[in-house]
């Protein structure tokens, strides 16, 4: 009798807590639409995703160069932006972390890295607050809904980190091909580990 | 004279451990949520780290410094090392043994984060360090997605005693 009733306590506790949390919750839940940005790219043009006027829409991943998780999905990232660029929706990266903390995020490390699309920096890391992004890596599916950019899919690229060999869900691909083919996306919201991201020191 | 009890417990411990490497349980997350669901009067305090995360790794002395202060209360630190398990010999072992951590450690082994993260607390965005603090016995929790001082962490605990 009283174990049901503990689990029962923490379970409305934890409903309780996530119906508190959701109207204060800060940044993009799916559906919320997403502001543009102008944000500085590693070959020093600035870049807005309202510059791309052929994307469908985009593939927003915060990431960074020093993140063990970042770097383990580095080639998974460029592989999605082969994979999805031509269908409309190519790969936009930013790195939110503040060079003062992590040196090895700085500008000139970044330009270091030669990607296919965009690397840009968010120096003030004003995009990142404004997306709600926490951790490096972490991806947001945008579509093109008339002329809002409207976020789709949140969270994880797949379900293992390690090793890509081993992964069985693709929760971002999933995402996509379902959005390609004009349908709703079944699982919009996944959960992954992820470095925090380095904010600026107060 | 509880300082004083403490001081030789901590010191004995401190003694025995080069003897007495410690143990890491590579566990699942039914495991881990077995034991965070024991309807006990010990409050746990979890903390989520991986040896690759920086905040982790720097805020670790404050969990060790609270596992010792409260060692003769109804206090558990346990924490749960996010590491692959792969690495466990070459990375977690000696990570523990140089920075001589006493408190407990265990190893979550499950690939897939989106499958407990939310299990744990809806909350959860997935950066770590996190911690959780839950006494079940009187079905009070507390969750911290963010790096704790020993003293935001004695204030957190201190509302579970």
């Amino acid at each position: 009798m009283k174990k049901p009733l503990a689990i029962l306590a923490f379970c409305c506790a934890l409903l309780l807590s996530s119906f508190i949390a959701r109207p204060t919750a800060d940044g993009y839940q799916v559906g919320d639409k997403a502001t543009d940005f102008k944000l500085k790219n590693v070959d020093g043009k600035l870049v807005s995703l309202a510059d791309n006027k052929a994307a469908k829409g985009y593939i927003v991943v915060f990431t960074c160069n020093t993140c063990p998780y970042a770097k383990a999905y580095e080639s998974r990232i460029v592989a999605l932006h082969h994979k999805y660029a031509p269908q409309g929706y190519p790969v936009v990266a930013i790195n939110p972390n503040d060079p003062a903390v992590v040196p090895g995020d700085s500008y000139a490390a970044m330009q270091t890295k030669k990607y296919a699309f965009p690397y840009l920096q968010d120096e003030s890391q004003q995009v990142a607050k404004a997306y709600g992004a926490t951790r490096t890596p972490q991806l947001y599916v945008l579509t093109r809904q008339g002329s809002d950019l409207i976020v789709s899919y949140t969270g994880a690229i797949d379900d293992n980190s390690e090793d890509a060999k081993l992964v069985k869900t693709k929760y971002a691909e999933n995402a996509l091909t379902e959005i390609l083919a004009g349908k709703p996306v079944s699982v919009s919201a996944t959960k992954a580990i992820g470095c925090t991201i380095k904010w600026k020191r107060a | 004279m509880l300082k004083l009890k403490a001081f030789f417990f901590s010191g004995a411990v401190l003694l025995a451990a080069p003897s007495q490497a410690q143990h890491v349980a590579v566990i699942k997350f039914p495991e881990l949520q077995k034991r965070l669901a024991q309807p006990t009067d010990t409050t746990y305090v979890v903390n989520f780290w991986a040896t690759w995360c920086g905040p982790c790794v720097k805020e670790l002395p404050n969990f060790e410094q609270v596992r010792s202060a409260y060692a003769n209360q109804k206090v558990k630190v346990l924490l749960v090392s996010l590491d692959y398990a792969s690495q466990l010999d070459k990375k977690i072992k000696p990570f523990i043994k140089q920075r001589k951590l006493q408190s407990e450690v265990v190893l979550l082994n499950e690939p897939d984060p989106n499958t407990w993260l939310g299990k744990i607390d809806p909350k959860w965005t997935g950066s770590i360090p996190f911690t959780l603090i839950v006494n079940n016995q009187r079905r009070q929790h507390a969750t911290f997605e963010q790096e704790l001082s020993t003293a935001e962490l004695t204030a957190a605990l201190q509302k579970f005693l």
